[in-house]
């Protein structure tokens, strides 16, 4: 593609050898970004819930899922609109914890993230297991708020944030891949930022 | 769209492409409206966007999200870019960029916040959110389907609203926020005024700042749109 008459790089580049291709460093910013109305949901009606191809499906309440081992993320993540923001903190838990609790049969290979808003988004397993994933509650130290996912939102920081459903209630595991919510209106199904696989058609 | 190949316009795999600016203007100091020619154009939907990308010497890049403003059978694509200051590709396109430059270009992308052109729908836009609603008053228009939409359309001043005639022409519900033009007292958009546009709407879109969002989808929710019939498209300052 042909240079732009006239542009020269203007923002930093971030820290090194951490910001993608095609982001930008949105500093202390974090942009508000989502397709529906921002729902009002209590932590005492709360619920997450993990289900489908399982041995044992299981629900958690707020309190409960308070008392499952806390597991925390400490780095960047990266929104298909092109920011970028760096050293972030989460704290909840790790989706590994729940899916011990639940028991994924063999056939399981794929998770559909379901947000009590109707949002979905389709993930490999193997993109939410091994410490890749967490469903989290804390924003550096505070209370994750309402647009941004609260109370509870999925976090997968690895893939463009699109796939980290906010208000998050529920991970359903099957055997075959379908498209989420974004996955059927346009966008890429894994989403890799270091791959640029922003929308269908990117390798 | 008035074919029977509704079902792959503005639906598949896009790639770069290249696109030439024809014209730009100021319909306001902060903004610039862009009118470009595109290579190996696809069609497109009223609501979608385009990204573009700007290349530096070092190979760096910048894009970011526009919506369209232009109705798909418009020989040219219309952009109408806010120029936010310290706007990475906002500035450029306001202050470098002239007629006759080529830049990167990519879509029609988004199939969520689109009008399919018959259901009945209010837009409720802010700012220049108002840009996909103008797409959809054109399309409107070709089709002879104008009572299918009605747009309430704020801004501060109407120094600062793009697209007035065409508005006016639509009927249009204007707010001013800071400007008692015409005798409405100032403000944003309230029940009353939204209320008897909202009887026989299917869908609402919402097009605008962050605040603006959440200020629409309260009102939308408070007048009795049920959420899910609520499609939004927030922009952040991303410049």
């Amino acid at each position: 593609m042909p240079v732009t008459r006239g542009f020269r790089r203007r923002r930093p580049d971030g820290p090194e050898g951490r910001l993608p291709p095609g982001q930008y460093d949105t500093g202390a910013g974090w942009p508000v970004l989502t397709a529906e109305a921002t729902p009002r949901i209590e932590r005492e009606s709360w619920t997450i819930g993990v289900d489908g191809l399982v041995g044992e499906p299981t629900t958690w309440t707020w309190d409960e899922v308070q008392q499952l081992p806390r597991s925390s993320y400490n780095g960047d993540i990266h929104c298909v609109t092109t920011w970028s923001k760096f050293d972030v903190v989460f704290a909840g838990v790790s989706v590994d914890t729940l899916l011990a609790a639940a028991e994924p049969q063999p056939e399981a290979a794929f998770v559909m993230a379901h947000s009590s808003t109707g949002y979905t988004t389709n993930l490999p397993l193997a993109d939410v297991t091994g410490g890749k994933a967490w469903v989290v509650w804390e924003f550096d130290g505070r209370p994750l708020t309402a647009e941004h996912g609260g109370p509870v939102r999925l976090l997968v920081p690895h893939l463009y944030f699109w796939k980290s459903a906010k208000w998050i209630s529920r991970l359903e595991l099957t055997a075959t891949d379908r498209p989420g919510f974004w996955e059927s209106n346009g966008y890429h199904d894994r989403g890799d930022p270091w791959l640029e696989q922003r929308y269908q058609g990117d390798p | 769209m008035t074919d029977g190949s509704f079902a792959s316009v503005g639906v598949g795999a896009t790639s770069w492409t290249t696109g030439r600016i024809i014209s730009k203007d100021f319909p306001a100091p902060h903004l610039v409206r862009l009118r470009m020619h595109v290579d190996d154009r696809q069609r497109h939907w009223p609501g979608q966007h385009y990204l573009i990308r700007l290349r530096a010497p070092d190979d760096y890049t910048a894009q970011r999200s526009y919506s369209l403003a232009s109705d798909d059978s418009d020989p040219l694509v219309e952009f109408l870019v806010e120029r936010l200051p310290d706007g990475e590709v906002s500035e450029f396109l306001a202050d470098v960029a002239e007629v006759g430059d080529v830049l990167e270009l990519r879509g029609p992308i988004g199939r969520w916040f689109r009008w399919d052109t018959y259901t009945p729908a209010l837009c409720l836009v802010g700012g220049t959110g108002l840009v996909p609603a103008v797409s959809m008053i054109r399309a409107a228009r070709r089709l002879d389907r104008s009572d299918l939409l009605r747009v309430v359309a704020v801004a501060r001043s109407p120094e600062e609203l793009p697209y007035a005639d065409e508005l006016a022409r639509a009927g249009a519900t204007i707010a001013y926020t800071r400007d008692g033009t015409g005798g409405r007292p100032p403000g944003p958009p309230t029940a009353d005024e939204i209320g008897p546009l909202l009887a026989g709407a299917e869908l609402a879109y919402v097009c605008g700042s962050s605040r603006f969002a959440e200020f629409a989808e309260g009102l939308l929710i408070a007048s009795g749109v049920s959420p899910e019939a609520i499609r939004v498209e927030r922009f952040g300052v991303t410049g």
